[in-house]
């Protein structure tokens, strides 16, 4: 066990799959003798060098497809998207090409490609810096995405991710790269668990799901609900693509209540997909409609601006105390 | 005050390298010669007879497609020099990222028939498995493939491999952004790959002159790639050329580029109507600059037995045809379990319950139609 922060965990990570295979390489902007802007590949370019730590050009699409001529190749590649709203130059790239390859060639061709991207909002930055992309790539066919929410899956999901041979979309809560947890390097991951959501905190009233940022939030919610009496299940969903229905399903047929929440907005999103899916797999045994506590559907706002769209504590609480029958319901969801 | 556009062929178009005139005269190309100074009468004759199958490749195709057996087709008629000059200097370890029109390419790589039907037929979303052949399936996102051909290059080059890879793309192409990134990515890595242009004048309806103001290859040259300008209807020209450009990509020092001039004599797809936005003197003019027709003059003077020759390639021909037919009657369709089959490399519960609940609602009607007996 190490005590590491959520971006030393990730760099632990891409070192030892690195080392664990010689055709991981890594591309990205400003990777090599920056480390990357949040530091995440800081020091691998010297250990690894430049062919393996790839500086490239600035352009999106263009990193995503020689990628995907790198994997077709017989490498390993792990892509670094700088922010979230800049991976949209690459989106044919990812969507009609990086997804589409293996069901176009017969499974002949396997494009074992990670994206990582850093998401979400919360760190008081300008446009384009703050967006939750996923419901756009969970949307794609031939795409999963994966979302850690603490150091150690942190380190263990990017290990996974790497070594499947499905392309990965790996979603980084950047507001918790600082944060610290216990770490264990040695754990060997159960076959298939990146793709499995997991209980972090039990409970048997209310199921509350979350994902990448705010599984830190919703488990604080929880708390705060525990001193009002309302014992909150909270899921770390971890895979939004696939979901690991049978996780959720148990959980919701115990609770007979689920809220879901997530940064990005509520029309379309992943909460809604979650809601609908989980209404037609439990739809008797739950006692109130799934509510989702969401960001606006609105651009991102300026950071000024972004407490009221980020989904924090209270607004969850406020999403409970709804799904409890405590609270009115909103506008429009009067039934 | 308006502004217009000048859509006519910019001046200069002849302003490229040639080995090979329209009337088969065969002229000194100090650029070019030294790369095919090994070619005799034999090697002329097969390349006349390669260009002479990819034509009938071409014609059977949009047939099948009239006749309802293909969902669409894409003729290569007119670009049977560029794409069987370009094919035949490649070695077989070179990879090779198509567009969709490179059936002629394909043929040189030995795909099969039904490989390379399939996917005009409906039946499957690509032809052929890539590593069998050392080329990917056909590209239909414009200039997409170009990136993949850069990225395989780089490959290539962090294994110190002597292979090249080698992209196929159109002059509508170079207006993606994908393709000038390929070209930075490419040159910045010296990545040893070829960008093939065919320059065959139209991007569906859209003429060359509205992708540029200038000629192709001078945009290449301003990314730092070596740069070829050649007759794309002068088969020993093209190979010559390509035969280049792998040199030089072979030494490590970077990306080549060719733009071939060619023109591209049928329809976009069987899809389209070029009658509504092209005139037929155009037309007139690059018939008068056929591929095969310049070959055939040429082996004429070096007298060479033409009568044996057509008889050869009727025979070549005729035998191509015979396949396709045969490939597309016993061609089965695909199953239904297919729709699921690699999506993903392994499984997935979500699309596992689709595939299985939609196996038991068709099972439901043969249910039915069994109890209705």
């Amino acid at each position: 066990m190490k005590t590491l922060t959520f971006s030393q965990a990730l760099n632990t990570s891409l070192r030892d799959s690195m080392e664990h295979d010689a055709k991981v390489v890594l591309m990205g902007e400003d990777i090599g003798k920056l480390g990357g802007v949040f530091r995440i590949t800081d020091g691998l370019q010297k250990d690894f060098g430049e062919h393996r730590v790839i500086d490239t050009p600035l352009a999106e699409s263009g990193i995503v497809g020689a990628a995907i001529g790198l994997a077709f190749r017989g490498y390993r590649p792990v892509v670094e998207i700088q922010f979230d709203g800049f991976v949209y130059p690459a989106f044919d790239q990812i969507v009609s090409q990086l997804a589409k390859m293996h069901f176009r060639s017969r499974g002949n061709v396997k494009l074992p490609v990670t994206i990582r991207i850093p998401f979400g909002g919360g760190i008081g930055s300008p446009e384009h810096h703050s967006e939750s992309p996923e419901a756009y790539f969970a949307h794609t066919a031939g795409l999963r995405v994966v979302s850690p929410s603490n150091p150690q899956d942190a380190y263990t999901m990017l290990a996974q991710a790497i070594a499947d041979d499905d392309p990965v979309i790996f979603l980084e809560p950047k507001r918790r790269y600082h944060v610290r947890g216990e770490v264990d390097t040695d754990l060997v991951p159960e076959p298939g668990s990146l793709y499995r959501a997991k209980v972090a905190r039990e409970g048997a009233d209310l199921t509350l799901i979350a994902y990448g940022p705010l599984v830190k939030t919703a488990l604080d919610a929880a708390d705060a609900a525990a001193e009002e009496g309302i014992d909150i299940e909270v899921i770390d969903l971890r895979s939004i693509e696939p979901v690991d229905f049978a996780t959720l399903s148990a959980s919701v047929r115990k609770t007979g209540r689920v809220v879901i929440t997530h940064e990005a907005g509520k029309f379309a999103g992943v909460g809604a997909e979650l809601a609908a899916s989980l209404t037609e797999r439990c739809f008797d045994h739950l006692d109130h409609a799934p509510v989702r506590v969401t960001g606006f559907d609105i651009p991102y706002p300026p950071a000024k601006l972004e407490n009221h769209h980020l989904p924090d504590l209270d607004r969850i609480l406020d999403g409970v105390d709804r799904a409890m029958r405590r609270n009115a319901p909103l506008l429009g969801e009067d039934g | 005050m308006s502004i217009t556009f000048d859509s006519s062929t910019p001046e200069g178009t002849e302003d490229y390298l040639q080995v090979l005139a329209p009337d088969g005269t065969r002229h000194p190309c100090p650029e070019l010669d030294h790369w095919v100074e090994d070619l005799g009468i034999q090697d002329l004759e097969n390349l006349y007879i390669d260009m002479a199958c990819i034509r009938r490749l071409d014609t059977e195709g949009t047939a099948l497609q009239r006749q309802g057996e293909l969902g669409l087709w894409a003729p290569l008629l007119g670009q049977e020099a560029a794409q069987i000059g370009s094919g035949r200097a490649l070695e077989h370890d070179d990879f090779i990222f198509p567009s969709y029109r490179e059936h002629g390419v394909a043929y040189c790589r030995g795909i099969d028939p039904h490989d390379l039907l399939r996917m005009w037929r409906g039946a499957a979303p690509s032809g052929w498995n890539p590593y069998e052949v050392n080329m990917a399936n056909q590209q239909i996102v414009i200039g997409a493939q170009t990136l993949h051909a850069a990225g395989y290059a780089m490959g290539l080059k962090f294994d110190g491999s002597n292979a090249a890879a080698i992209t196929y793309f159109g002059d509508g192409a170079t207006s993606q952004g994908d393709v000038s990134e390929a070209m930075v990515f490419a040159a910045s890595y010296q990545a040893p790959v070829v960008f093939f242009c065919q320059n065959n004048h139209w991007a569906i309806s859209e003429p060359v002159t509205r992708q540029t103001a200038g000629y192709i290859a001078d945009r290449a040259k301003g990314f730092g790639l070596a740069t070829w300008r050649v007759d794309g209807n002068d088969v020993i020209a093209v190979l010559a050329a390509t035969r280049a450009a792998l040199a030089h990509v072979r030494t490590g020092t970077g990306p080549a580029f060719i733009e071939a001039v060619t023109y591209r004599m049928g329809a976009h797809t069987t899809a389209d109507d070029p009658t509504r936005y092209r005139d037929a003197l155009e037309l007139e003019e690059w018939a008068a600059k056929d591929p095969l027709d310049r070959v055939a003059a040429h082996l004429d003077s070096l007298g060479a037995d033409l009568e044996a020759l057509k008889e050869r390639a009727q025979q070549a021909t005729d035998d191509m045809a015979a396949g396709l037919r045969e490939a597309i009657t016993t061609m089965p369709d695909p199953e239904v379990d297919d729709l699921f089959a690699h999506v993903y490399s392994h499984p997935h519960p979500w699309l596992e319950e689709q595939r299985e609940n939609y196996a038991n609602y068709l099972a439901g009607f043969a249910e039915n139609a069994e109890a209705s007996k």
